[in-house]
């Protein structure tokens, strides 16, 4: 009898149990199925690519590193790319997380009229990409912009922006410091989390402001200081719009469908690794080379992505 | 007499350091402001900017003044009369909506299933989900481009763009994952325990608690798919019928290119239904903007 009961039992729990997975699998599948879909297949794809000769007509042909040679040794556009995709790491994400940090403390500061001051620093944020770019490409276009006009008035320099190779990337960087508002509402709601206690004890230690934003403020944020720099440098990975826009538009020469125009804009100092796949993929229909720099983007953001999930410590914690 | 000459003496001291202490939070509030007011001025002068040559003449666009001589309103209807922008409209409208809707309905289950069901592999599952939302677009473009230009001879049309949004969507799951997370499994447990199947549960009790979640989710879809210039460029960019208003919008440049008032009349109306849609509904989104910062 008890043996039978137990059977019967395991019997109940595993048909309950391969209910559950089935469940499972059930509310994962539209998942499941795109991540099959949209990654998996084509990242073993752009793998297979990588190695051959293709111009999307006829058959692919076995190249073997042929095209990781062109990339790194001939490709002219790459190592311009890579350097660019360093500066704006090291100093466009700098600038933003500092910028990002400022104006969230700045908005805890202000007691009068907090809402309309967050609504108008969070609003750049939302302005779509190319509207943002074109409208920087105008205010900072160096004979007749609004930002030049008033620069020459007060007697300062007027650098050319957009159309010189040393200001692009600083140009670009005032358009991304203008579009802050998604670090601004992070660090807004990691400052006003900070335990009110430690800064009363800190105020009867008698420090001073700077000691306290060090030994205070500094510590309980910087998890998502950490997080807003990670985040930063992977979106720089993903950085494609605002340079590509801004480069066609400044020079001049801009082509709905797929005229040419130079890549990189003024003197490559706008190139990016994304749009080195579209030149390499659709202007010079070259898929075996694109699929390299694709690859060589890949690594880059997933090491970044790693660092983001790093089990001890990690800044996106996956357990309950 | 000793007691009455104390007095005034203890009383006075700790008028004026109180008064010091009013006078330097007065000091405060004007240096937090004055700065708060210089800040302002960084973020909203481009638009005004913009909008102000928006409304100048095409001859005096092209002079460094800033203010128009004659406020020329009819610059709008010229971009709204221009070939191709009511599709451009259109177009953007049936990308953004559809994308959204398709995105909901297809990332509420997973991001459950990921927050509330115990299964093998579901942290794995949950890194793979935050890969998939740090990869950029461009490292799988060849081979989807080839499935959807060749194989499937979508090329010329949005399709390509808006079909995987009905497979879920990696950012907008991980999203709803967080705010589920929040919701407390007691709920869960007694919607069970008066007879509810998981799916019914997730219906009835998760999503009318969820909704917050859900609207932050379906508005960062809506300005995605609103703003995406990649997709477009790549997918429709050989058939101005399928154009979106961003990728327009640069060709509208190329077409206009001394006109930059009507090019700024363009982006003014690419730029105001998004501002528009925040404004009514800024709290959702500011929620979404902090989920997705503060770890889970």
């Amino acid at each position: 009898m008890s043996t039978q009961s137990l059977r019967v039992s395991t019997r109940t729990l595993r048909s309950k149990r391969r209910m559950s997975a089935l469940r499972t699998v059930a509310f994962l599948s539209p998942w499941l199925i795109g991540f099959g879909v949209f990654f998996a297949y084509p990242l073993v794809s752009t793998v297979y690519f990588s190695f051959m000769k293709y111009d999307g007509f006829g058959v692919p042909e076995f190249r073997g590193l042929g095209n990781w040679a062109y990339v790194f040794n001939d490709y002219p556009l790459f190592w311009p790319a890579l350097r660019n995709t360093l500066w704006l790491v090291l100093v466009m994400v700098t600038c933003r997380v500092l910028f990002g940090l400022g104006v969230g403390l700045l908005i805890t500061k202000i007691k009068t009229g907090t809402g309309v001051f967050r609504t108008l620093f969070y609003l750049p944020y939302l302005a779509p990409p190319v509207a943002a770019t074109l409208a920087f490409v105008f205010l900072l276009n160096p004979g007749t912009g609004p930002v030049n006009s008033i620069l020459g008035d007060l007697g300062l320099p007027t650098p050319g922006w957009f159309t010189d190779p040393t200001w692009s990337k600083p140009a670009l960087t005032a358009l991304a410091l203008w579009g802050v508002g998604d670090l601004m509402v992070i660090f807004m709601a990691a400052l006003l989390d900070v335990p009110k206690e430690q800064y009363e004890a800190a105020e009867l230690d008698g420090t001073s402001a700077w000691q306290r934003f060090r030994f205070v403020t500094l510590p309980n944020i910087s998890p998502i200081v950490m997080f807003a720099v990670v985040t930063g440098v992977i979106q720089t990975m993903q950085y494609y719009t605002q340079p590509l826009v801004a480069g066609k538009v400044a020079s001049g020469i801009i082509g709905g469908s797929g005229q040419q125009f130079e890549p990189g804009y003024p003197d490559k100092s706008t190139l990016t690794l994304p749009q080195l796949v579209y030149n390499l993929g659709f202007q010079r229909f070259d898929y075996g080379s694109a699929c390299v720099v694709a690859l060589v983007l890949f690594a880059l953001a997933m090491a970044f992505t790693a660092l983001l999930m790093r089990r001890r410590g990690g800044l996106i914690q996956a357990g309950d | 007499m000793t007691q009455v000459l104390d007095n005034p003496v203890r009383l006075s001291t700790p008028t004026t350091a109180e008064r010091t202490a009013r006078r330097r939070a007065f000091l405060e509030w004007i240096a937090v402001h004055s700065l708060g007011v210089a800040a302002a001025l960084f973020f909203t002068l481009p638009f005004v900017f913009v909008v102000l040559t928006s409304l100048m003449s095409g001859q005096q666009a092209l002079t460094r003044d800033l203010v128009p001589d004659s406020w020329e309103w009819g610059n709008y209807r010229q971009v709204f009369d221009t070939p191709g922008f009511l599709t451009w409209w259109k177009n953007t409208l049936v990308y953004a909506g559809l994308g959204t809707v398709l995105t909901v309905v297809s990332s509420v289950p997973v991001a459950y299933a990921l927050a509330k069901f115990r299964f093998r592999g579901r942290n794995l599952s949950l890194m793979l989900v935050i890969s998939m939302m740090m990869l950029p677009p461009q490292v799988v473009i060849i081979p989807m481009y080839l499935f959807w230009a060749k194989q499937l001879d979508l090329s010329g049309s949005l399709w390509p763009v808006i079909i995987p949004m009905a497979f879920g969507d990696a950012f907008s799951i991980f999203l709803l994952r967080q705010f589920l997370m929040t919701i407390p499994n007691e709920y869960l447990d007694a919607a069970k325990v008066d007879g509810c199947g998981e799916l019914r549960t997730l219906l009835r009790v998760v999503l009318p608690m969820a909704k917050p979640g859900i609207a932050a989710v379906a508005l960062f879809q809506f300005f995605y798919a609103w703003n995406d210039y990649f997709g477009p460029q790549i997918y429709a960019s050989e058939n101005p019928g399928a154009w979106t208003l961003s990728y327009g919008l640069e060709s509208f440049k190329g077409a206009h290119h001394t006109d930059w008032n009507l090019t700024m009349a363009a982006t003014v109306l690419v730029m105001a239904p998004v501002i528009l849609v925040f404004f009514f509904a800024q709290k959702a989104f500011v929620e979404g903007v902090t989920l997705t910062g503060v770890k889970g």
